[in-house]
């Protein structure tokens, strides 16, 4: 509710790409209606697998599906649980000293929401047959990775609009796709989060908005945290297509639906035009319109630097570590405590019955 | 009408201040179900907080919103009770806190909503319904943690007995309020006392009461969160945000 607390000014975010969602969500009710039998005692399960992907039917946690397939969409989806609940803290950081009731009321909505995805997501990992238990402990040993875009710090007010604006809205180009996904609970789960990602990238450029519109230093807090997120946010598409290790075995099953280059360049063509409308620029001397390509040419991020942080090496990568493992250390005697009431508890009433 | 601004302003930071101790939680918390959990009962209190202080504003006549009352008034201009600005604690602190609070602002802005006062009532009547959300999840951990393990016994006792006192100043004779807060008491002891039971805990007895943030002595921590929550604000004089 708390998305629709501004009128949005023209063309802002999130309008076409809300469309696609929604077109998705059509198909795959439509898809739904489509009757299709399980697959016999005889059947040929691998052939069967790959008709259901042909067609563009949904796989569902009961069909069979090859290990890998299983695999990857468990180390997919996980981390993409891992990251909404990482990147909680760069804006719980705000919480505290957000400039106005209104907006710390925003803010606060917008973190529970990640925490709400954070659950669709480990609840879509679970349906692939891991507890939510074993990705969670996966993270914290450091054996399942998050965003890297969250191991960046947020030194001022205006890097919660930019991360509403740009990291969100990066996180949409590249789950818009998502919702359209074989594989069903995930692109399900997609559609959910789309939704209210698309309200919270509103929200990130609407405080933009109002910064660029604001007080000279207001206007100068805008542009300084759009010249530290534009290129963490491009890189958050993944490496450039020829160095992306799972691209090809994930377009043919159908969980990316597009590489992340391309997905790159239309979040650049995007953005562009917002910015202009922001007042604000983008810090890329090289910027500009091709007119064959019909696209912006763009300069790429350091891709030496992403490795670096993804390997752990970025400004904030221990913290964050440290902050989750700090908060589910500390948290441990609570959960025993409900564990041990609930099982209290269960075995009183079977007394009593 | 001087009692209806003081009254209003004085819940309004009950409110405030209480959702700033709340969000201090956000990915935090024992689990997530909890970060979801803490997170709402903090924007229930912030929106609570909104609505108090801008009628607040209103009722005192001199252009200020609610966020001139929030960010732009020091500690001692602040009449909150006592109870919310204290430290989050570990979990069972927390949930000690916010079993007191509820079970004092559930009868409140019960007796609220049938108050006179055409915008207090309806204020009331929003927020005993979101009270009843806050008393009712309180309640549940208190139990949880009081009748879980020793280590949870051992720590919801504790912070229980820590909390306890601050319990005291909320029910300060207030006469002339549009409701005094006085008459709410043994509303609060019956809901207190069967959740202590139940949680097989030990109610403690009553001694030490500190109290003065109604009149804005408070605890050496009120003017540490100010600083926090106000420094933003206040670096940008006039600013929108």
């Amino acid at each position: 509710m708390y998305g629709n607390d501004f009128s949005a000014p023209e063309n802002t975010p999130g309008g076409g790409l809300l469309g696609e969602v929604e077109a998705a969500e059509a198909a795959l009710r439509e898809a739904a209606t489509r009757q299709r039998g399980a697959a016999g005692p005889d059947a040929d399960l691998e052939a069967y697998f790959a008709d259901v992907i042909d067609a563009d039917q949904k796989i569902e946690p009961r069909d069979w599906m090859p290990e890998a397939y299983r695999k990857t969409l468990i180390r997919q989806i996980a981390q993409h649980a891992h990251s909404e609940i990482i990147g909680m803290q760069p804006e719980g950081n705000w919480i505290s000293r957000a400039p106005s009731l209104k907006r710390k009321a925003i803010l606060l909505a917008k973190v529970q929401d990640e925490a709400g995805h954070g659950l669709y997501l480990y609840a879509a990992a679970e349906t692939l047959g891991i507890s939510r238990d074993e990705l969670v402990q996966l993270l914290l040993d450091g054996r399942q990775k998050y965003s890297s875009i969250f191991n960046y710090p947020t030194l001022t007010w205006a890097d919660v609009g930019a991360i509403g604006w740009l990291v969100d809205g990066a996180a949409i180009v590249n789950q818009v796709p998502l919702c359209r996904c074989s594989y069903g609970p995930y692109a399900r789960a997609m559609i959910r989060v789309c939704k209210e990602e698309s309200f919270h990238q509103r929200q990130g450029y609407e405080i933009l908005h109002t910064l660029a519109h604001g007080t000279p230093a207001q206007k100068a807090m805008a542009q300084d945290a759009i010249d530290r997120w534009w290129y963490p946010s491009l890189a958050m598409f993944g490496p450039p297509d020829g160095d992306s290790t799972h691209s090809a075995q994930s377009m043919a099953w159908k969980i990316k639906r597009f590489s992340n280059d391309e997905l790159r360049q239309r979040f650049v063509d995007m953005c562009v035009q917002q910015a202009e409308i922001l007042g604000l620029t983008l810090p890329d001397p090289d910027l500009r319109w091709n007119d064959d390509r019909q696209a912006y040419d763009y300069t790429q991020p350091d891709y030496d630097e992403l490795m670096r942080v993804i390997k752990g090496n970025g400004p904030c990568n221990r913290q964050r570590m440290e902050h989750r493992r700090r908060a589910h250390a500390e948290g441990a005697w609570v959960r025993e405590a409900a564990a041990a009431y609930a099982a209290k508890h269960t075995s009183r009433e079977k007394v009593a019955a | 009408m001087k009692n209806t601004f003081a009254l209003a302003l004085a819940l309004g930071d009950d409110a405030l201040i209480a959702a700033q101790r709340l969000g201090e939680w956000a990915s935090r918390a024992p689990e997530m179900e909890e970060d979801i959990a803490l997170a709402n009962i903090a924007l229930d209190q912030l929106g609570a907080a909104r609505l108090l202080l801008t009628y607040a504003g209103e009722l005192e006549g001199a252009g200020r919103d609610e966020d001139a009352l929030a960010y732009l008034r020091d500690d001692r201009e602040f009449t909150n009770c006592l109870l919310v600005e204290l430290p989050n604690g570990d979990f069972a602190v927390t949930m000690a806190k916010l079993l007191l609070l509820s079970a004092y602002q559930l009868p409140l802005y019960t007796a609220l909503a049938g108050c006179a006062d055409e915008r207090l009532a309806a204020i009331g009547a929003k927020a005993r319904k979101e009270s009843a959300y806050h008393l009712d999840h309180a309640a549940l951990w208190v139990r949880r943690l009081g009748d879980g393990t020793d280590e949870s016994h051992r720590r919801m006792q504790a912070a229980v007995d820590e909390v306890w006192p601050y319990a005291q100043e909320l029910f300060r004779p207030w006469p002339g309020a549009p409701v005094d807060p006085a008459t709410l008491r043994a509303d609060f002891d019956g809901r207190v006392d069967a959740v202590l039971a139940e949680a097989t805990l030990t109610r403690p007895a009553d001694g030490w009461a500190p109290a003065g943030g109604r009149d804005g002595l408070h605890t050496e921590h009120l003017s540490f969160l100010l600083a926090e929550m106000q420094v933003l604000h206040r670096a940008h004089p006039g600013a929108k945000w």
